[in-house]
């Protein structure tokens, strides 16, 4: 096929431009499935998202008596009572703070106890590392539900239940293994040479630490953040758990109670779901290239 | 009030606890003999990350296991009473159908439409833009995720106007809407669809990168020869991304059997839609523990195989590091 194609570009190339842009037509005729194939996909992946946006602006009334698509026409009937509706709803505005003050700190404690473990793993050697760090690797893919029982009893015996210290714990119990197996690997790669020089001219394990590996483990450490940040704000499970009933739950659990509550008139949480989501598509969007390299990378679970 | 600066003092104090930790820590630890020394030096670094893990992980593992043959109580031995139960009732048997459902058709469409998605985006121009809208919904959450789909999946009675998208759509050709969640055929691939819609673009993204990698020259060289595309997808391309396929493929797996959010939001495994996961949750949350272990138990036996999969695939990477 191409062959032909090599022929056919020569000849016009001597025929002229006239006949050279006919040719380009057809070529891009011949792809035409291609791109219609591409479209019908992009549409697909696309436009539920832009549906639920544009539904969001409606207000519950709009939205019952028709689709999200006649907003697109005159007269669209854009409104901001569905966001004034979630706000004023019991414990959302509560439950997005909330999900900051279990975010913040649950993604610092894990992020810091990982680089330490990790940094043992990658420059020390002790009896029995190995197979501590292969329980690791194993550790990565154990699903949290196989914990959450004993865990739930381990809080309320030490009156832990229904705070934020038991969430940024859980959450850093269930992210380390994999915060641990990824800075390892990356601290592991950095050059043996800095950190025996340094041992040389007198340096402890402290300062190699904290003066050598750290500041060199930085991108790495940058981009685990970004998805350690976003998996536990985008967490459900954990924090249904252990504050299911609490008055600290998270925006996500306050909107999935809202959402199995409420038999008519949900369509208002439309609004609830753009401001949960505008946080990762806005990290998304803005840090787009740190995003992809962390998925490549191999420094998200998926 | 009161919860800020419980935050604000985490977010500074651990940090700082750590800091003082390691300073105060390798102080005393450098005044012991050089034996003792390098004996308790790294058990003292990685104390805090096992320590983690032993709690949060290895601990309730064990407890999880020893629970699932316990009464409700936690008084008496049961047997495999509670493993009878998950195995004969038949609201948990749907939930194991589901999950296996799920594990075949969210892992084959995944990584299937992200193999093919990443092959045909890398033939126009527009590549890196297509690739955004794909890759949007991933980092979405789920339970956003499930409130986009509602509305698509949106049904009123036959009559009424359509606002969900899918039957408006559907009525638009002259057909009967469906209810797509209630409906047994339809509710299950719907909620799979879902699922395989906010993770495609994760597969797709690891594909392609592993495509970008096999050699233009290579794909050169077979079209020279006269192979048409498709046979150069099915001959060169698709076995050298065999091993990246592998790997997302496991992941996909591992995915599919802990699926919980989806499912929970958008049915709350109403109409035969449980699966293994929202099955154990709905058992905790009525107060049934011990079954609730023993379906976590189940569960964690199914990700048993990929987890010696994993392992060997990391102690094959250690070998050629």
């Amino acid at each position: 096929m191409s062959g032909v194609q090599v022929e056919t570009r020569r000849e016009t190339a001597r025929a002229g431009t006239a006949v050279s842009v006919l040719d380009r037509w057809g070529h891009q005729l011949q792809r035409l499935p291609l791109h219609l194939v591409i479209i019908i996909f992009i549409a697909i992946w696309i436009v539920p998202t832009i549906g639920l946006i544009v539904n969001s602006f409606r207000n519950v009334q709009d939205m019952s008596n028709a689709g999200w698509w006649s907003a697109l026409f005159p007269p669209h009937g854009f409104s901001l009572d569905s966001y004034n509706q979630v706000l004023q709803t019991e414990n959302v505005a509560t439950s997005i703070f909330n999900s900051v003050l279990i975010t913040v700190p649950a993604t610092v404690i894990q992020l810091a106890i990982a680089t330490m473990g990790a940094y043992a793993f990658a420059w020390m050697k002790f009896p029995g590392k190995d197979i501590f760090f292969i329980v690791i690797v194993g550790l990565m893919v154990v699903p949290i539900q196989m914990t959450l029982i004993p865990v739930l009893q381990l809080f309320h015996t030490f009156g832990l239940a229904g705070t934020f210290i038991a969430v940024w714990l859980a959450h850093s119990g269930y992210g380390l293994p994999f915060e641990v197996f990824l800075l390892r690997n990356y601290l592991g790669g950095l050059p043996r040479e800095i950190f025996e020089s340094a041992e040389m001219d007198g340096a402890g394990h402290a300062v190699r630490f904290l003066r050598i590996a750290v500041p060199m483990t930085i991108p790495a450490i940058a981009s685990l953040t970004i998805f350690v940040f976003l998996g536990v704000w985008n967490d459900l499970l954990v924090s249904l758990t252990f504050l299911g009933s609490s008055p600290n739950r998270p925006f996500t659990v306050v909107i999935t109670q809202l959402v199995t509550s409420l038999g008519g008139g949900w369509q208002f949480l439309t609004a609830a779901a753009v401001l949960q989501m505008s946080l990762p598509l806005a990290v998304f969007i803005f840090l787009q290239r740190y995003f992809v390299r962390g998925i490549t990378s191999g420094s998200v679970k998926g | 009030m009161d919860q800020i600066i419980t935050a604000a003092v985490a977010v500074v104090g651990v940090p700082l606890v750590l800091l003082g930790y390691i300073i105060l820590g390798e102080r005393v630890i450098e005044r012991l003999p050089d034996h003792l020394q390098t004996w308790i030096r790294p058990y003292f670094w990685a104390l805090p990350a096992i320590g983690f893990a032993t709690i949060f992980m290895v601990y309730p593992l064990i407890r999880t296991v020893f629970l699932s043959f316990r009464n409700n109580a936690d008084t008496d031995w049961v047997g495999f009473n509670n493993y009878v139960y998950f195995f004969t009732f038949p609201d948990t048997l749907t939930s194991l159908r589901n999950s296996l459902l799920w594990l075949v058709f969210y892992t084959l469409f995944a990584v299937g439409l992200g193999l093919i998605i990443a092959i045909l985006l890398d033939r126009v121009r527009y590549e890196s833009l297509a690739k955004i809208a794909i890759f949007l919904p991933v980092p979405i959450s789920a339970v956003a995720a499930s409130i986009i789909w509602k509305f698509m999946f949106d049904y009123q009675p036959p009559g009424s106007v359509q606002t969900g998208t899918l039957n408006a759509a559907l009525g638009a050709f002259g057909g009967q809407p469906v209810a797509w969640l209630v409906n047994s055929t339809t509710n299950n691939p719907a909620l799979i669809f879902v699922g395989v819609w906010s993770i495609t673009g994760f597969c797709m993204v690891i594909i392609s990168a592993s495509l970008k990698s096999i050699s233009t020259e290579v794909l050169e060289a077979a079209r020279m020869d006269g192979a048409n595309e498709l046979r150069i997808v099915q001959l060169i391309v698709t076995p050298l991304l065999w091993p990246t396929i592998t790997v997302v493929g496991t992941t996909m797996i591992i995915n599919a059997l802990k699926t919980f959010d989806i499912v929970f939001v958008l049915t709350s495994g109403a109409y035969d839609t449980d699966v293994i996961a929202t099955q154990m949750f709905r058992q905790l949350a009525t107060h049934h523990l011990s079954r609730a272990a023993a379906v976590g138990v189940v569960l964690f036996l199914a990700i048993v195989p990929l987890l010696v999969v994993n392992i060997r695939r990391f102690q094959q990477q250690e070998e050629t590091r």
